[in-house]
């Protein structure tokens, strides 16, 4: 190979590599873009039209002006209670996996279980609540049926983000706290647990973010209509929910106003899901920052 | 037992009594982050029995081949031959990762190997909101945004369609995919990036034949994980297919996928017809092909950690 041959060879690389690293930064730039655009419409045309009184409203059947205040009750009551459920067998088995698991094959029986478990399309959920709640239990369709069918899907998720905040706990500190003859159960109640606290409640905002905007198993197991009132917290009645409310109101209502108001919903929906993703993390952020310091 | 044993200990030692219940709470707990996990595999037993169990009803009525090889999905006529919608959930999943992978792999490339760290930091934040928002705005969003701009294009009627629910999913997974390719990468040994270098290679021509290679099993794993999001996507898709039980032949052919069908259908059916029997079977396809899935995950993963 000549030397001219080679520089030629060297700087047509060179050129490919420019050129590849434009493409991978306009690639970028393309799809923030498209993120940014994405909230932009759905923040830009439902915002301008909030008002109090839609979020705390009952919906219309036919005449415009309807609100969206039961539906949105609905889904922070459905939303809070499946927390309720999901959250201590969730956290618990996440400790369980990262703190006392032994390595053995009913261990990995195990970890294949919660991986499936977390894998299950949300659909499915749904058709279990049904089989459950509205099958075998015969109670219809209901907040009740809605809770439990979301705390399943919620249940894996928890599992794991439990699991790797534990891990992530530096093995110096437990040596050190059960050096001073500390059983296993206080060690993780009042070293591992403390550290680990600020990865598991972030990990709860994550599932929570996304049990708030579920809607396959909701629309399933809890239906498609409210009992009509502000603030019921009757566990039997029937629990749509705004994700729900969304996905009725864009494919069977007949209110006039059905565009606006879907418009709306995904607004808010989008907002609430944002500031139960990241409103809650501030606190903690902030405490970090004192930490570091 | 705890205090009663605590106070018989007292009169001698105060601190016996502790020791005991610390004991006791100790026993205590394990047993209950024990019965957590058991709780867990609980649920996916309810969710294969329930789910299982109708299923299997349906060849009590139709036969196997009835069932995966027909074409014509017409409960009405007691037709139930799901195969045209199994090639379309085949189909949509192909179409939605051709279109999301080499986006979200190249997404991975520039924010592992190539950006700065101001950009890293402010680009992952910003794809974890994309996960964030619901699968039914994504839907709404396709319905009331894409699907106008599709009809335009296309100067099809509908605009509904297998090419519609694949645009929406492939906005979907795309955060899924670039996240967990973006950490395989991340995870490549660094001296493997300058052995490559220090031969004189352009960091084109690193990220090709190193990186991406070294990293391939991660990006594997990650485009699996992707796949089952889709797969098991159901509102955002139901909201632009078209709902219709037919093989989609064109991009623009109003179809259905497993997960479409039975959320339309599932309430409108009684418990006890071969019609709510077939839509379990759907469910529990759909449930096998995300545990052969995870467990392609798996294999992935144990192959790669045996050679390091």
């Amino acid at each position: 190979m000549t030397p001219t041959a080679q520089s030629r060879k060297m700087q047509g690389s060179l050129a490919y590599n420019k050129l590849a690293t434009a493409a991978f930064y306009g690639l970028g730039a393309l799809v923030l873009l498209l993120i940014v655009w994405l909230l932009l419409t759905i923040l830009g045309k439902g915002l301008p039209g909030l008002t109090l009184d839609f979020l705390t409203k009952v919906p219309e059947d036919i005449d415009p002006g309807g609100g969206i205040g039961p539906v949105l009750f609905n889904s922070f009551y459905i939303l809070f209670l499946s927390l309720v459920v999901s959250i201590p067998i969730g956290v618990g088995a996440g400790i369980y996996m990262a703190e006392y698991a032994p390595e053995n094959k009913l261990t990995e029986v195990l970890r294949i279980c919660v991986e499936s478990l977390s894998s299950v399309p949300s659909i499915v959920f749904g058709m279990l609540g049904l089989a459950i709640f509205a099958e075998y239990f015969q109670i219809g369709l209901t907040i009740l049926g809605g809770a439990v069918s979301l705390a399943f899907l919620n249940l894996p998720m928890l599992a794991r983000v439990t699991e790797e905040a534990v891990r992530a706990v530096p093995h110096d500190v437990k040596n050190a706290s059960y050096a001073l003859g500390m059983t296993r159960f206080q060690c993780i109640r009042t070293v591992v647990l403390p550290i680990a606290l600020q990865g598991i409640i972030t990990g709860i905002c994550l599932v929570a973010g996304r049990a708030f905007g579920e809607s396959a198993v909701i629309l399933l197991t809890a239906g498609l209509s409210t009992s009509g009132e502000m603030w019921d917290f009757n566990l039997f009645a029937p629990g749509e929910t705004l994700a729900v409310h969304l996905w009725y109101v864009q494919s069977e209502a007949i209110v006039e106003d059905a565009a606006s108001i879907a418009q709306r919903s995904a607004a808010v929906l989008v907002v609430v899901v944002l500031l139960i993703n990241l409103l809650f993390r501030i606190p903690l952020w902030i405490n970090n920052r004192k930490l570091k310091r | 037992m705890p205090d009663k044993s605590g106070s018989l200990a007292k009169p001698a030692d105060g601190r016996f009594g502790r020791y005991v219940r610390a004991r006791f709470a100790d026993r205590l707990f394990k047993y209950y982050f024990l019965f957590s996990i058991l709780a867990l595999c609980f649920v996916l037993g309810l969710v294969i029995f329930f789910i299982g169990k109708t299923a299997l009803l349906t060849f009590a009525h139709i036969s196997l081949a009835d069932f995966f090889l027909s074409f014509d999905w017409t409960p009405e006529n007691e037709s139930f031959g799901a195969a045209g919608i199994i090639v379309n959930t085949l189909s949509l999943t192909a179409l939605t990762l051709a279109m999301a992978v080499p986006v979200a792999v190249g997404m991975a490339v520039l924010i592992a190997e190539i950006a700065p760290k101001w950009l890293r930091n402010m680009m992952r934040p910003v794809l974890d909101l994309l996960v964030g928002i619901p699968s039914i705005v994504y839907g709404y969003l396709g319905l009331t945004v894409l699907i106008p701009v599709l009809r335009r294009m296309s100067g099809e009627n509908l605009g509904d369609g297998l090419l519609a629910a694949a645009l929406v999913l492939a906005l979907m997974v795309l955060p899924t995919i670039c996240r967990i390719s973006d950490e395989a990468i991340s995870m490549v040994p660094k001296k493997y990036r300058e052995a490559a270098y220090a031969l004189g290679s352009t960091r084109l021509q690193v990220t090709m034949r190193v990186v991406i290679p070294a990293a391939g099993r991660g990006i594997v794993a990650a485009v699996i994980m992707g796949m089952t999001r889709a797969i098991g996507e159901t509102m955002a898709v139901v909201m632009v297919i078209g709902n219709t039980a037919q093989l989609a032949t064109t991009l623009f052919t109003p179809a259905s996928v497993l997960t479409s069908n039975i959320v339309m259908q599932i309430s409108n059916v009684e418990f006890d017809t071969t019609w709510n029997y077939a839509l379990h079977m759907m469910a529990l396809l759909l449930l096998a092909i995300s545990f052969l899935l995870i467990l392609l995950i798996r294999y992935l993963g144990r192959k790669g950690s045996d050679q390091t």
